[in-house]
Order: structure tokens, then C-alpha cells, then sequence
């Protein structure tokens, strides 16, 4: 009599917990499902209210005060010319840095000082970046709130991220390797540039992409430079068709960028602006999906082929 | 595999190599440019550091401190100015209130679902997934709260403004998921598979498993992953200076429009303040205290991963 009170006893708290176990799938599963819903509904929402500003016209024309004759074209030329100047500064200052934090760095205080500051960079707000820009840049070097000024802002703030996908790609290249180049007699230069980095140049590659996707989108520093918001004509062309066929005077020019843009419509009353902001969106949000896209498929190749 | 030795310590593979002294100095100078190269993190928080401090410091020579953290109202670009940062500071905590009640459950949620229960398949399709909507640009995101999230809201609330701290906290909250669950379920993921084991000897169910082994063990990795979310909270911009409204307002209630630290500086800089005007130190100060803030949460962050590393 006893015993079966206590099996039944322990069936009961069996079944107990197995609740909770599927109580708590159960939560997972609809917590992962919100997260899928708000992106179909986040993407669906902007599709209908942006799909039909999407023509050709929209990418060519600049932005106008009618809705349907506003385009994005200064918009993504700026982008294009901001995301070169961050890249040239981001890409070599970052992977320098991960060199030598990861090949060079000896074990000591100052190394400490420095990995502490790029973990702390990482997690200062974009906005502060735009304050350091706007003190900084804009008027103690007197840049200006030209494309130069937003490029190595935006640089500055994506330098974490691209210093941390180095220091993780060179982590995975087996000693080994730096071994054998010393045997052969090469310095600690020649192994680095020679073995090291182009071993693990998709690695780093990864990191860089990722962390211009996040550039595209940056709009707080932007904002904080005091870029302009309405520029209805385009830099001068890099590219010349007289000698010395590259020219540097885009640099210093006012611009706007997609993220602007499309927040300069979104604080629009009108209907018909905010579908604009829509398509604005729709080409962003395309735009950094296929660039982590992308950076999720490097890694995701790398480490099925990449074998030591 | 045994134990990896840091690259950095090897030395130079031969004396004699300081023989070549061309090939010698070449090697010093790039050496030094590499140092540079990542000195300059210490000099970006230093001039960060400088020229927040150094605006203030005029800034608060007009207005007292003591003003600037009781005061009630944020007024100073009106003729009769007030300088209290107390309004701002309440809409920056309401909103990231709102935002991690969503994104700390659903986060750990998650990651207790992705480390302790899917199938590989479906960790393998969901933690790309969720790394793809936490790279959606911000400003797309105060876009669906402001024209998708607030009326669906209001079709709850009739009295919800058109503007509101619920409708911006709650898509901040969604937005900030992907941070929290992928570190919880990196913390989650590094307890040693033998503890599982262990746990599930003695019959221990698959959640009883996660809260009381997996989640105990990785807590210092779960806290820094807490700590990351509330500080991107605190410094998100675009949603709330979109979708919250930019009135500066001394509110507890969700349902109300109110400004943040951030909304302020975006405000401020979508004006045109003339370089060196008490409005344009005004943004330092406010910055000063978000920097303040987030570092504060950084270094606790730090601090505790750097814990969660040694454990094991």
C-alpha cells in the first residue's frame, strides 16, 4: 500500500517536471517565433508601403520637396563615398592593431591598458563617436561636416569590431606555421605578412564586411557632425578625365547618406514622404542583409574547407 | 590538441639577425607602426574623455551642478532656461526599463533554447537568423515603432499618443534580443558537456539541467550579456528620437511621449547651435553623463566576462 503511494508519488513529480521541461521549450520556441514574426512584419510593413516607390527613378533622382519625383540618389552616392574613406582608414588601422595585439604585443601594462580600451570602445554609444567627431574633427582640425569627417568617424567606430575579427582570425592559425617560416629563417615581419595574414585574410575579411554593415547604418554620429539633410547635387567624381585622372575634392564636400535620408522623411508629416522612407529603408535594410549575409557565409564556408 | 601558446611569445628566431641592421630596423619600425596602430584605442578614449570633460567644464560654469541634478526641467533653449538633466535621465530609464523587460526574458529564453533544447539544424538556421535582425540598421527600427508598432498599440490603448516611451521601448527591447541571446548561449554553451551529463545521470530533466547546472555555472557570461543589453539600451538614439518624441518631460509612465539623453543631442544637432553657445555645451554635458553611464556598465561587463573566462 505504501510502496504504491510512493510510486505514485514520484509519477507525479515526474510528470511535474516534464511540464516544466515542455513549458519551457514551449517559451523558447515562441520567443525565437516573436523575434521571426517582427522581422516578416518589420520587412512585410516596408515592402507595402515601399515596393511601389521602388523604380528606377527613385536610385536616380535627388530629393525633391514633392514626394513622387524624391529620389535617393545623393543619398547612396554618399553612402558609397563615406563607407571608401571609412573603409581606407578602418581596414588598416584595425588589422594593424590586431597584429600587433595578437604577434608583437608583450604581456605587460600598457598591452592591458590597450585590450581594455578596445573592449570599452566597443561598448561607447554611437552618439558619443558623433560628439568626439563634432569637437574633434569638425572643429579643432577644421574638416568640416564634409565625407571626410563622417568617413573617419564612422571608421573610428567600427575600429573595434574589425581589431577583434583579426585578433580571432591570426588566433586561429596554428603555431606551426610561424614555426616553419622561423626555421626557413624569415623575420617576424616577413612570417606575419607572408604566412600569417593571408591565411587568415577570409577570417579578417569577415569582420570587416560585418563591421561596415554597421556603418551603413550608423545615424546618430551623423546626425551629430550636423551633416545636411537636404543636398540635392552630387560631389565632384573621383575619377577625371584629365591628368591626373584622381581628384580629392569630394573629400571636403557636404553630403547625405541613406540613414539621413531616410530620417529626414520619416520626420516628414505627409503620408506620401514616409512611403518614400519606406523604399529608403527597404534598399538599407537590403543592403546590410546582403552584407551579413555574406560575412555569415565566409565564416560559415571557412570553417567547413579550412582544416589544419 | 594541447595547450595553445600566444604567438607573442616567440622572439626573434635568431641574434644574429640584429647583425643585418637594415633588415633589423625595418623590423623595429614596423613593429612600431603596429604599435600605433593599436595605441590609438587609448587615444580615442582619452580625447573622448577630454573633450566631454572640457565642454562641460564651461558648461558648468554658467550652471551650477547642483542645478544641473535636481532641477525638474530641461529647458535651455528657451529665453527662461533650465538646466535639470533629472527629465532626460527619467525618459533614458523608463525606456530602457520597457526594453530589457522584453529583452532580457526573451533573450535568455532563447539561448536556454538554443544551448539546452533545438536540434542542430535549427541552431545551425536561428543564431544566423537572429545575427541578421540585430544587424537591421536602427534607423529602420524607429521606423517600424513609429509607423506600425505605435498604431497596432493604439488599437490596444485608445489613449496612447502618437508619440510614447512603451511603443520605443518596445521595439528597442526586440532590437536588442540578439545581443543578449547570443552571448547568453555562448556563457551557456562553454559549461563542459560533463556537467550535463552529471545532471542528467541523476535524472534530471533538460530545463532542470539548464536552470539549475547550466545557468549557475555560466552566470558571470549571462551577467555580462545582461549588462551589455541594458548599456546599448541606455545609448540607443534613433528608435526613442523617432518613435518617443523629443519633448523633454520629467515622466514614469510608459504611455507618455518623452526625450532622452540622446533624443537631446540629435535635437540639438538637427538645429544650428553656433560652435561655443551654451546650447552647443549643453550636448557635451548630457553626453558626459551618458558616457558616465555606459562606462560604468562596460567596466562592471568587463570585469565579470574576464571572471567567466578563468572559471574553466
Amino acid at each position: 500500500m505504501n510502496n504504491t503511494d510512493n510510486i505514485n508519488e514520484i509519477r507525479t513529480i515526474i510528470a511535474r517536471h516534464k511540464r516544466w521541461d515542455l513549458l519551457a521549450l514551449t517559451a523558447g520556441v515562441i520567443a525565437l517565433m516573436i523575434a521571426v514574426l517582427t522581422f516578416i512584419a518589420l520587412f512585410g510593413n516596408m515592402m507595402v508601403d515601399g515596393m511601389p516607390r521602388l523604380t528606377w527613378e527613385f536610385f536616380t533622382s535627388f530629393p525633391s520637396r514633392k514626394p513622387e519625383s524624391a529620389g535617393i540618389l545623393s543619398a547612396w552616392v554618399g553612402t558609397t563615398l563615406v563607407m571608401l574613406v571609412t573603409a581606407a582608414a578602418a581596414v588598416p588601422l584595425g588589422v594593424a592593431a590586431g597584429i600587433y595585439l595578437e604577434e608583437y604585443a608583450p604581456k605587460n601594462f600598457i598591452t592591458e591598458i590597450i585590450e581594455i580600451n578596445v573592449t570599452n570602445l566597443a561598448g561607447v554609444p554611437s552618439i558619443i563617436y558623433g560628439l568626439l567627431a563634432l569637437g574633434l574633427f569638425v572643429y579643432q582640425l577644421g574638416l568640416g561636416q564634409s565625407i571626410l569627417t563622417a568617413g573617419l568617424t564612422l571608421a573610428l567606430l567600427i575600429l573595434p569590431i574589425v581589431i577583434v575579427a583579426t585578433r580571432e582570425a591570426i588566433r586561429s592559425i596554428p603555431l606551426t606555421i610561424r614555426e616553419s617560416a622561423f626555421a626557413l629563417g624569415a623575420t617576424k615581419w616577413q612570417t606575419v605578412a607572408d604566412h600569417v595574414l593571408p591565411y587568415s585574410a577570409a577570417g579578417i575579411l569577415t569582420g570587416i564586411i560585418i563591421g561596415l554593415a554597421r556603418a551603413i547604418g550608423e545615424t546618430a554620429p551623423i546626425i551629430t557632425i550636423g551633416a545636411l539633410t537636404f543636398i540635392a547635387f552630387l560631389p565632384p567624381s573621383p575619377i577625371q578625365d584629365q591628368f591626373p585622372f584622381l581628384s580629392f575634392e569630394w573629400l571636403m564636400e557636404p553630403f547625405t547618406v541613406m540613414p539621413i535620408q531616410m530620417f529626414n522623411w520619416i520626420s516628414r508629416p505627409q503620408e506620401a514622404f514616409q512611403h518614400n522612407a519606406a523604399a529608403a529603408g527597404l534598399v538599407l535594410v537590403i543592403m546590410t542583409l546582403l552584407m551579413n549575409g555574406l560575412a555569415i557565409y565566409l565564416r560559415y564556408y571557412l570553417r567547413k574547407k579550412i582544416k589544419w | 590538441m594541447g595547450r595553445r601558446v600566444p604567438a607573442s611569445v616567440i622572439s626573434y628566431p635568431s641574434k644574429s639577425l640584429r647583425h643585418n641592421r637594415k633588415r633589423y630596423l625595418k623590423e623595429r619600425v614596423i613593429e612600431l607602426l603596429l604599435f600605433l596602430a593599436a595605441f590609438l584605442s587609448v587615444f580615442i578614449t582619452f580625447a573622448i574623455i577630454y573633450l566631454l570633460i572640457s565642454e562641460s567644464l564651461v558648461f558648468f560654469e554658467h550652471v551650477s551642478l547642483w542645478d544641473f541634478l535636481t532641477d525638474t526641467q530641461w529647458t535651455p533653449l528657451f529665453d527662461d532656461a533650465h538646466y535639470g538633466i533629472l527629465p532626460l535621465v527619467s525618459g533614458t530609464v523608463v525606456s530602457s526599463l520597457v526594453a530589457l523587460a522584453i529583452a532580457l526574458p526573451f533573450g535568455t529564453f532563447i539561448a536556454i533554447y538554443l544551448s539546452e533544447f533545438a536540434p542542430f539544424a535549427v541552431r545551425e538556421i536561428a543564431k544566423p537568423f537572429l545575427e541578421l535582425l540585430g544587424g537591421i540598421p536602427t534607423v529602420v527600427y524607429g521606423y517600424f515603432a513609429l509607423l506600425f508598432v505605435t498604431p497596432l498599440l493604439q488599437t490596444i490603448f485608445p489613449s496612447l499618443p502618437g508619440f510614447s516611451l512603451l511603443s520605443a521601448g518596445l521595439v528597442m527591447g526586440i532590437m536588442i534580443i540578439p545581443y543578449v541571446s547570443s552571448m547568453t548561449e555562448d556563457a551557456m554553451r562553454s559549461v563542459p558537456m560533463h556537467l550535463r551529463e552529471g545532471s542528467y545521470a541523476i535524472g534530471a530533466t533538460r530545463f532542470q539541467t539548464a536552470v539549475k547546472v547550466v545557468m549557475p555555472a555560466s552566470l558571470s557570461g549571462i551577467a555580462a550579456a545582461y549588462i551589455l543589453g541594458i548599456s546599448r539600451a541606455v545609448g540607443e538614439t534613433m528608435v526613442v528620437a523617432i518613435a518617443a518624441g523629443m519633448q523633454p518631460n520629467l515622466v514614469w509612465n510608459p504611455m507618455e511621449p518623452a526625450a532622452t539623453i540622446t533624443t537631446y543631442i540629435v535635437q540639438v544637432s538637427l538645429g544650428d547651435l553656433p560652435h561655443g553657445s551654451t546650447g552647443y555645451q549643453t550636448i557635451f554635458a548630457a553626453g558626459l553623463t551618458l558616457f558616465l553611464l555606459t562606462l560604468i556598465f562596460n567596466i562592471l561587463g568587463h570585469l565579470l566576462r574576464k571572471r567567466f573566462r578563468e572559471v574553466y
